[in-house]
């Protein structure tokens, strides 16, 4: 069940929102899929935000990632489909 | 989180896209290949928030320029291509990005390749790395519908011949010029064997342009060889719009 | 406070309708979606009534369409704010899938082909409220807008409308789904503009 229709965007949309609650860029963290293990740099995430919120989606198995929701002046970040994130700090910020 | 730009100048690149020229009193400074979120808020409160590249190089103190492509249906791009005016301020959030980016002190080779109004952001790294003296080795591979589409032509016109040169080559996916030597298609195999550098010399890539472009394109680099872990890519959706 | 921008309207008309509050008129259908379009082809779609430990009742495509249909004109509201007016669907009735269904579950979870969930009363469904549909604007339901077949829930806030409905299960508990999780209304109703759990 794949989308042949590439309408995704990918990690580098997201950053934006993901700004609201996390304070670091994460496009350049890998990042390691929950529910097939694979590790990829979440800027090539699949990313769809033409819905009432923000979901992340694994490129090799489309499982989601991350979810963000900004319900009034709450955001709510859902990382459950993350085992973990990896940041090499030396690569610079974003400035 | 947000802050605001004032319109200062607007010029247009083809019929259908606009550079717009921002003064942003509060700006941090960015790096080439990053993008500002814009958010538009009508008077009754209803918001649309778009992300734009920066196209501009980082040594521009408060002023930025974003290359805007007007969408058929788009809900942001009629506005910021018709309606903008000088003097009107944008809300930006931004510099965003850590990694779609590209720093002088890179001195590897790089690969340049672009899909439509993927060059906006790729632009901002050959800028940058003009202005800042860099001789790294760029090529860039810019893919178009056709020959009125491409943004930058003088620019781009110039840069082969410049000290420290960018070689430039072009691809029409739907109209080519008279007697151009291949007929319009998507690029392929032997247009990257032909035209990039070999992935033997080991280039770090940078991908830009729809969505279904970037993935053609990063498949193709991967199968000549280059490392996947040396190609970025930066996806602007179905049509090339980023929502 | 935000900058307003200048004679921005976005996509949307000004027309004098009724709508909920918040809303917006649109004339066009967005297509909004947490994630790729599933391909489902009709040799293989399946819908299922199930109790959480059983099936209770099971359609492929040929029985589902040997049901009555209704024919029917409604008005969509989205939480992104949009609304759609007089809308044209072909569906079959809740109503009608549930008939031989016995159940004292108060709740269901609808899913999706794909990972998609939202939870909803079962009186919510019932009672004239909601169709499973296959036809919009006189047309088969395009891919995108949730072909083959969609939930139709048009009393509450289109996410409960599930896209690809696979099927229904009956529980005695509620149970979140994909957007209520993360602080979307439970219940939903566009007329109360219940978006965000924290609304009354």
């Amino acid at each position: 069940m794949s989308s042949h229709a590439y309408d995704y965007l990918d990690g580098n949309a997201a950053a934006g929102e993901l700004s609201k609650i996390l304070a670091v860029d994460v496009t350049a963290a890998v990042g390691q899929c929950a529910h097939c293990g694979a590790t990829r740099r979440f800027a090539d995430a699949h990313v769809y935000m033409q819905c009432p919120g923000v979901v992340a989606r694994c490129a090799a198995c489309e499982h989601v990632l991350l979810r963000l929701v900004s319900v009034g002046h709450r955001v709510v970040l859902d990382m459950r489909g993350i085992t973990y994130l990896s940041l090499d700090t030396k690569l610079g910020s974003a400035t | 989180m947000w802050r605001v730009g004032t319109v200062v100048a607007l010029r247009d690149e083809t019929a259908t896209a606009r550079t717009i020229s921002l003064n942003v009193p509060d700006w941090p400074g960015h790096v080439a290949g990053q993008h500002v979120d814009v958010r538009l808020t009508a008077a009754d409160g209803y918001s649309a928030v778009r992300s734009y590249s920066i196209g501009s190089a980082p040594n521009f103190g408060k002023r930025i320029e974003l290359t805007v492509e007007r969408l058929a249906n788009g809900e942001v791009s009629p506005y910021l291509t018709q309606e903008v005016a000088v003097g009107d301020r944008l809300e930006l959030r931004g510099p965003i990005g850590g990694w779609f980016v590209w720093r002088p002190q890179q001195t590897e080779l790089i690969q340049l390749i672009a899909g439509g109004s993927g060059i906006v952001p790729l632009m901002a790294m050959v800028r940058s790395r003009a202005s800042a003296g860099s001789t790294a080795p760029f090529r860039l591979l810019y893919s178009v519908r056709e020959p009125e589409a491409v943004l930058y032509r003088d620019e781009l016109k110039a840069l082969p011949t410049r000290d420290h040169p960018v070689s430039v080559t072009y691809a029409y996916t739907r109209a080519a010029p008279k007697n151009w030597p291949q007929p319009p298609g998507r690029i392929n195999a032997s247009l990257i064997a032909d035209t990039t550098w070999p992935s033997n010399l080991g280039p770090t890539c940078y991908v830009c342009g729809p969505t279904s472009f970037v993935e053609n394109a990063a498949a193709l680099l991967t199968a000549s060889g280059n490392d996947p872990h040396k190609i970025k890519t930066e996806r602007f959706g179905p049509t090339g719009d980023r929502r | 406070m935000a900058i307003i921008s200048r004679g921005f309207l976005g996509r949307r008309c000004a027309a004098d309708a009724k709508l909920p509050p918040g809303q917006y008129l649109t004339t066009d259908f967005p297509v909004l979606s947490a994630g790729p379009t599933p391909r489902v082809s009709v040799d293989k779609w399946e819908f299922t009534i199930d109790d959480g430990n059983e099936v209770l009742k099971r359609w492929d495509w040929r029985s589902f369409r040997e049901l009555p249909t209704e024919s029917i004109t409604v008005d969509l509201h989205c939480v992104t704010r949009w609304s759609k007016l007089r809308t044209f669907w072909e569906g079959v009735s809740l109503d009608t899938l549930f008939e031989e269904i016995k159940t004292d579950a108060q709740y269901t979870l609808v899913h999706s082909y794909g990972d998609y969930t939202t939870n909803l009363p079962l009186d919510d469904l019932l009672s004239k409220k909601s169709w499973i549909t296959f036809r919009f604007d006189d047309d088969d339901l395009a891919p995108e807008h949730g072909g083959p077949a969609r939930l139709l829930v048009p009393h509450l806030y289109l996410w409960k409308s599930a896209k690809w409905v696979q099927g229904i299960t009956l529980m005695r508990e509620d149970q979140p789904g994909f957007w209520e999780s993360l602080g979307y209304h439970n219940h939903g109703d566009p007329w109360r503009e219940q978006r965000y759990s924290s609304d009354e």
